[in-house]
């Protein structure tokens, strides 16, 4: 399995080292190098410093071979653009992009884009994890 | 018409005065304090503080009875994701995007954007049509149908000259149309036209082919 994750922040860079670990090929993008920080040393993958919503630049990161692209920026709406562009111009049969606003990850959803917002997701966890407490 | 823009900078600035004047109803969506105090100052209310990609935003600003929206940030990003929200979730019927890097042109219209405008390769063309020794100079560019008319100039080496129309098998896309001299009215290009030196050709090419053209009439750019 091919993978190219977008953004090397805490998310990308431990979602890059386990797929790595599981014996998939892994590429990880980032516009900063100093990302690469978070990377384990014993990282098997490639690490390519470069911008994921230009095209040529995920040509060089191997987007057409891809099976699976990951976006994973603090920016939604790069995450959203470079995954269409991974989805609809260059094929990449499994694409997945964080959206932090729910609403956009609605919209975004809704257009058959398979997003998830850590948002939604984060305060329903919390939200559980309180009324389990206060039932006590 | 009820336009709304994304983006108060300069370009947003003065589009929404022109479009002001001509009588249409604007609104500009700007995330900068100040930017949008320039507005307040000159033009009156007709700008928002937010963000023109969020939903909400975009609720407020009434972009369900928008007509045209138009997205001229200088984030590539930004513009793509407001314009497609504004004609998917609110059913804008025309978006337009102020395209950055000018590869992202066709990777926008792919994605939903109606229309695209590529600053730095307008910028780029025009410079490169203002370089004395340009031969070609794009005249009209109509998207729809993937053509251009392109006008080019010949020159003593060029290998059209002391030819006529009919020597030339021209392609399928491209046609010749009219011929301008010096002191003369344009001439519709017939088989029998003689070209000659420093004629301007005005002809019909495919969008991106037009160099064929060019090659074919004056030679390749080396023996300019």
């Amino acid at each position: 399995m091919n993978v190219v994750i977008m953004g090397c922040g805490r998310v990308g860079a431990q979602l890059a080292a386990m797929l790595d670990q599981d014996g998939m090929k892994v590429t990880v993008l980032d516009k900063d190098a100093y990302s690469f920080r978070r990377l384990p040393s014993d990282f098997g993958g490639t690490a390519l410093v470069g911008d994921g919503t230009d095209a040529d630049m995920l040509k060089k990161a191997g987007i057409e071979q891809a099976d699976i692209f990951v976006a994973l920026t603090q920016g939604d709406n790069r995450n959203v653009m470079a995954a269409q562009i991974a989805g609809k111009i260059f094929n990449v049969p499994r694409v997945i992009c964080r959206i932090y606003d729910p609403l956009r990850n609605d919209v975004y959803e809704s257009l058959g884009i398979e997003a998830i917002s850590p948002t939604t997701v984060f305060a329903e966890l919390l939200k559980k994890k309180l009324s389990e407490t206060t039932q006590k | 018409m009820y336009i709304i823009i994304v983006g108060g900078g300069n370009v947003g600035y003065h589009l929404s005065k022109y479009l002001l004047s001509e009588g249409h109803e604007v609104l500009v969506l700007e995330k900068d304090a100040v930017n949008c105090a320039r507005f307040e100052d000159d033009l009156g209310s007709i700008c928002v503080r937010g963000d023109g990609c969020e939903v909400a935003t975009l609720v407020e600003a009434g972009a369900s009875r928008a007509d045209v929206f138009i997205a001229i940030t200088n984030e590539d990003e930004d513009n793509l994701v407001a314009c497609q929200i504004a004609k998917f979730k609110f059913n804008v019927p025309r978006t337009i995007a102020r395209v950055n890097d000018p590869k992202n042109e066709m990777i926008f219209q792919k994605l939903g954007v109606d229309s695209t405008i590529s600053v730095s390769g307008l910028i780029f063309q025009t410079i490169e049509e203002k370089l004395p020794a340009h031969p070609l100079v794009h005249l009209l560019t109509h998207a729809a149908s993937g053509i251009e008319i392109i006008e080019i100039k010949l020159h003593g080496k060029s290998k059209a000259v002391a030819k006529s129309a009919r020597q030339f098998k021209l392609p399928a896309g491209f046609a010749f149309m009219l011929v301008i001299r010096e002191g003369q009215n344009p001439q519709v290009i017939s088989e029998s036209t003689e070209f000659k030196c420093d004629d301007r050709i005005i002809a019909l090419a495919p969008t991106g082919r037009e160099n064929e053209l060019r090659d074919l009439l004056i030679g390749p750019p080396e023996s300019d």
